[in-house]
């Protein structure tokens, strides 16, 4: 198909922007719930073990 | 030990189910570009850290946690979306009109007039180009990731690319920045720095 673009010039701006959209949410602080659930899971399991 | 997601990237292999969050801010990411919705994305991380912890066992220590951890997330994404497919294909449907209604008028640039084309690009078209485009995957391991042949996964990047630039208006070698004209209009009164304005 079409091999004939100028491929640097577009693709490096959407993956420019990509990396931006991704860089916003990885710069978010992992909200409580999930470090919560984590130790949710710990716990059930070392009761399991018991 | 650490619950500082970004310090463990380098360490040495960690207990899996210490390393599961370390991930944590990839798989929000890589939900938010399957669901578009931050509150459904969330949900689908808590899913699919659950559906992980349970099968901890099939991981195999030293190998890519990430990769595994995204197969679980994106095979929980289209379940779900299986499920609910009639419900899906609507509000699919309903939020591209909403889309396509919103005129380019506030002189916004590139970021917020990508999100708005990258949302409407297929599932599969989305979560191909976030893998090697934004997170660097190599085709192999998106291919793996996703259970599909690394040439799909090849066509599925080219074609989300295409579908961009068409819903930007693009033309080749164009820069991302809208030239319609009424963006020109905007931008030539008010023009923006090239850096991010938010």
């Amino acid at each position: 198909m079409a091999q004939h673009k100028p491929k640097h010039n577009l693709d490096e701006q959407i993956e420019m922007n990509l990396k931006k959209v991704y860089q916003k949410t990885l710069d978010e602080e992992v909200p409580d719930r999930f470090l919560e659930l984590l130790e949710q899971l710990k716990e059930q399991d070392a009761r399991n073990d018991q | 030990m650490t619950n500082k997601a970004s310090l463990a990237q380098d360490a040495p292999p960690l207990d899996p189910r210490e390393e599961i969050v370390t991930h944590l801010p990839a798989m929000r990411a890589f939900a938010l570009s399957l669901t578009r919705n931050p509150s459904q994305a969330d949900d689908l991380v808590q899913d699919a850290v659950i559906k992980a912890w349970k099968n901890l066992s099939s991981f195999q220590v030293g190998t890519n946690m990430r990769a595994w951890l995204f197969t679980i997330l994106r095979n929980t994404f289209y379940s779900d979306r299986r499920k609910s497919k009639r419900e899906v294909q609507d509000t699919d449907g309903a939020f591209a009109a909403t889309l396509a209604e919103k005129p380019h008028h506030d002189g916004r640039l590139a970021m917020a007039d990508f999100e708005e084309a990258f949302v409407q690009l297929k599932a599969e078209q989305r979560e191909a180009l976030m893998l090697v485009g934004a997170m660097g995957f190599s085709y192999e391991e998106a291919a793996e990731t996703c259970d599909v042949a690394v040439g799909t996964i090849k066509s599925r990047v080219n074609r989300a690319r295409q579908a961009l630039s068409e819903l930007m208006n693009l033309e080749e070698g164009e820069p991302l920045e809208l030239t319609d004209q009424q963006t020109l209009a905007v931008m030539s009164t008010n023009m923006p720095g090239r850096g991010d304005a938010a």
